[in-house]
Formats: C-alpha cells, structure tokens, sequence
C-alpha cells in the first residue's frame, strides 16, 4: 500500500486537482442555471416559463451520462464542438442545475407572502425586490438542500473520465489498467472523492449556511 | 460531419434500442429489489442498540453516499476476482447499484420509522409484543406511506443510474447506442433516441410518483 501510495501519489493527487477543477466549474455553471431557471419557472411571461420548464424536464428527465455523450459526441454536429474538459463541466454543470432549478423555485415561493407585499408596498421595482428582499430571504432557504446536491455534483464529475477528461476516476482507470492493482487504484479514488466530499464540501456548505443565517440576523 | 438526421437509420436501429431497454428495466428493477431489502436491513440496524456498530454502519453508509457510483462500480467488478468472487458483469453491477441505493433507502426508511407516533411504540409494549412483532405488525406498516415518495424518486434515480452500467459491458441502453455508434461511426441518432427513450419513460414514472405522493398525503391528512 506504501509503495503503491509512493509511485501512484502524485498521480492520483493531478486527477484530484482535475476533479476539483471540475467540481468548481460545474458548480458555478449549476448556480448560473439553477438561478435562470429558477426564475424562469416563476416568470409571468410564457415563453420563459415554458423554455425554463423544458430544461427543467430534460436535464432530470435523462441521465447524466447520456446527456454527457449528447453533448460531446452529437453537439458537434451542429456545429458546437466543445473540448472534452469543457463538455464535462458544461454538462454536469447543467444535469445538476435542473436539480438545483425546482430548489430555487421552492425556496422563492416560500418566502413569507408579507415580505412580498411590504416591497409592494414600499413600490420596489421587480427587480430591485427580488434582489433586495426576496433572494437574500431564499438563499438561506435553499443553502441546505443545495449542501446535498454539491455531493451529487461531486459524484458527476467521475462520468467525465468517460469522455477522457483526465480526472480522478480517470487516472484510477489508468493504474488499475497498466498493474491490475483494482483494490488500490480504486480503492484511494475512492478513498479522495469521500475526504473531498466529507471534509471539504460539506463543512464549507454548513459554514455557508451559518454565514449567510447571521447576515439575516437568523443565527 | 454535419447534422442530418436520417429517419429510416434511426427507425432501423430503434428495435435494438428498445429491447436493450428492457435490460435497462430489467437492471433498474433488480437493483432496486436489492437496495429495497439492504435499505431496511440498514435502517433496522441503525436503530440497533449498540453504539458503536451503529457508529460505524452510519459511517460506511455516508461514504456509500458520497462517492461515485461509476467508481463503485469498477471497485466491485476488478476486485471481486482478485479476492476470489468471479463476478459477471451484470452481478457486479446490480450489487453495486443495489448497494448504492440501498445507502439511500435506508435514510428513507430511518426518516419513516421515526415519523411513527411514539404511542405505537408504547401501545406495543402496553400489549407485550417483542420487538419483532411491533416492527413488523405495527411500526413497518405505518411507516411505509411515509417513505413511499422518497422510495418512488430513488426508483427513477435508478433508472437513470442505469447507463453507467455500460462501462463494464452490462448490454443495457447506453452500452448499445455506443455499439451502434462504433459501428456505423453514426452517434447523432443513437444517442438522441436514447435521450428521448430515458424521457419517455422517466417522465411519466415521475409525474405518477408525484401524483401517488398527493394522494397519500390527502389520505393521510397532511
């Protein structure tokens, strides 16, 4: 196990550091999507509201693997030809932003109805309400489900090895390949994606939640 | 390479397709049965009295949780013969899909058991029933409609989970577009039909499990 660590360590560590290029990338990508369409699913205007509910559909109606492989492999006919390392994210990002779309939705609408009729009242623009008022309120709404879905979106990232982006999971695939040594390879990949997961994502999620609580005076 | 889609090679390649689909289903319903039954078997254990078992089971299952299912995958199909269990592609996939879900569907169980009035418990014991009796008389009977809705998401979780089945040669939906695409260098037509057969059958589970929830929830007095 020492040696393997030895010879294999800096290895694992590169495809670490392309995962969590992933991850960070991926997540930005599902926060810009779960946002737009999030709003969108609440828009009073159809066209919006329609196109907003048919990413929706879509991304969580499919898999993440297929729309993976649709975006590299099918997207280029089209004439959108995107590296392996920007269709990864790209279609992680969006997968997990559908997910993240009907969070944001749920956690708009659940800000308390007199919040929405005091910036009525107050005759706040639209805009100037829901970034004043009704965000903020709804962000720590959704900060705690969104912990769960950052997981998920860890997860995700291992299919991009599937399309040669040389991650964690890839360069696991790679040493079980060239020394059979499966139990190792695989088990330190593993091993990586539970500490990334366990004691970096979550405890910077709660501390995310414990920030944004006490900026609301909620703490 | 442009984009024309070609009706009569997408017609020609949807009878493969659709019964690779039915070892999509048939790999989905598997998992799934394994997970259902490992989940309550988690569950019950993590309510167990012991606390250290009960310590490290709550471990294993998070780490279950937070890891890739592809990566499970591989661990179960290159390990297992290195350590003297030969399995086939499709025993190595179903256990590591089963037990992936089952980390899952043992929170759903835990959160319904635990809706269950504390009087159902007291009553029980009021009537002097072993423990056996009151799980699976009294407690596992109510719980159920509790955990029906997060049980019906983790089935089409599942089901879309399928695909990475693929990566060690389960013949499931995905793993036959990739054929018919390596072999006819055609991904254009495969690869959409694929999606849409996913959407085809997802939506519809989707929307019966949300309508299945509102019932019960109605029936309950929610």
């Amino acid at each position: 196990m020492w040696d393997f660590l030895q010879t294999y360590g800096p290895r694992l560590f590169d495809g670490a550091l392309v995962t969590s290029a992933q991850f960070v990338l991926a997540a930005l990508v599902a926060c810009a999507a779960a946002l737009a369409a999030g709003l969108g699913r609440l828009s009073a205007f159809w066209p919006v509201r329609g196109l907003a509910t048919v990413y929706i559909e879509i991304f969580r109606g499919t898999s993440l693997l297929v729309q993976l492989y649709w975006i590299f492999f099918v997207l280029p006919l089209f004439g959108v030809s995107l590296p392996k390392f920007e269709a990864g994210f790209l279609s992680v990002g969006l997968n997990v932003g559908a997910y993240g779309a009907e969070i944001v939705r749920g956690a708009i609408q659940a800000v308390p109805k007199g919040q929405w009729e005091a910036s009525y009242a107050l005759s706040m623009s639209p805009a100037k309400r829901m970034r004043r008022i009704i965000l903020p309120q709804a962000l720590v709404l959704m900060l705690p489900p969104w912990g769960n879905l950052m997981i998920e979106l860890l997860k995700g990232t291992a299919l991009v090895a599937l399309i040669s982006v040389p991650d964690l999971m890839f360069v696991a695939k790679q040493i079980n390949g060239a020394t059979f040594r499966s139990a190792e390879a695989f088990g330190a990949a593993l091993l990586i994606y539970y500490i990334l997961a366990r004691f970096l994502i979550t405890p910077a999620m709660r501390r995310l939640e414990r920030v944004m609580a006490r900026r609301l005076g909620r703490a | 390479m442009t984009f024309d889609w070609k009706w009569d090679f997408a017609l020609e390649i949807l009878p493969r397709l659709l019964r690779a689909t039915l070892n999509t289903l048939m790999a989905a319903g598997a998992g799934y049965a394994i997970a259902m039954v490992l989940g309550l078997v988690f569950a019950l254990a993590l309510r167990s009295p012991w606390h250290l078992p009960r310590a490290v089971l709550r471990e294993v299952l998070e780490f279950i949780r937070s890891t890739p299912l592809v990566v499970q995958i591989f661990f179960i199909f290159y390990v297992g013969p290195q350590v003297g269990i030969t399995l086939s592609p499709w025993v190595a996939g179903m256990t590591a899909i089963g037990l992936h879900y089952s980390a899952y569907l043992a929170e759903v169980y835990r959160a319904g058991i635990e809706a269950v009035p504390r009087g159902q418990w007291e009553a029980c014991r009021a009537l002097n029933m072993t423990t056996r009796d009151s799980y699976v008389r009294i407690v596992l009977p109510q719980a159920l409609p509790h955990a029906i809705p997060g049980m019906g998401n983790y089935l089409v979780g599942i089901f879309k989970d399928t695909p990475m089945l693929s990566v060690i040669g389960v013949t499931e939906l995905m793993q036959a577009a990739n054929s018919i695409g390596s072999e006819t260098y055609r991904f254009l037509e495969p690869y959409t039909l694929v999606g849409v057969i996913f959407l085809a059958l997802s939506l519809p589970t989707a929307g019966l499990v949300r309508l299945g929830e509102r019932r019960l929830r109605r029936k309950l007095g929610l």
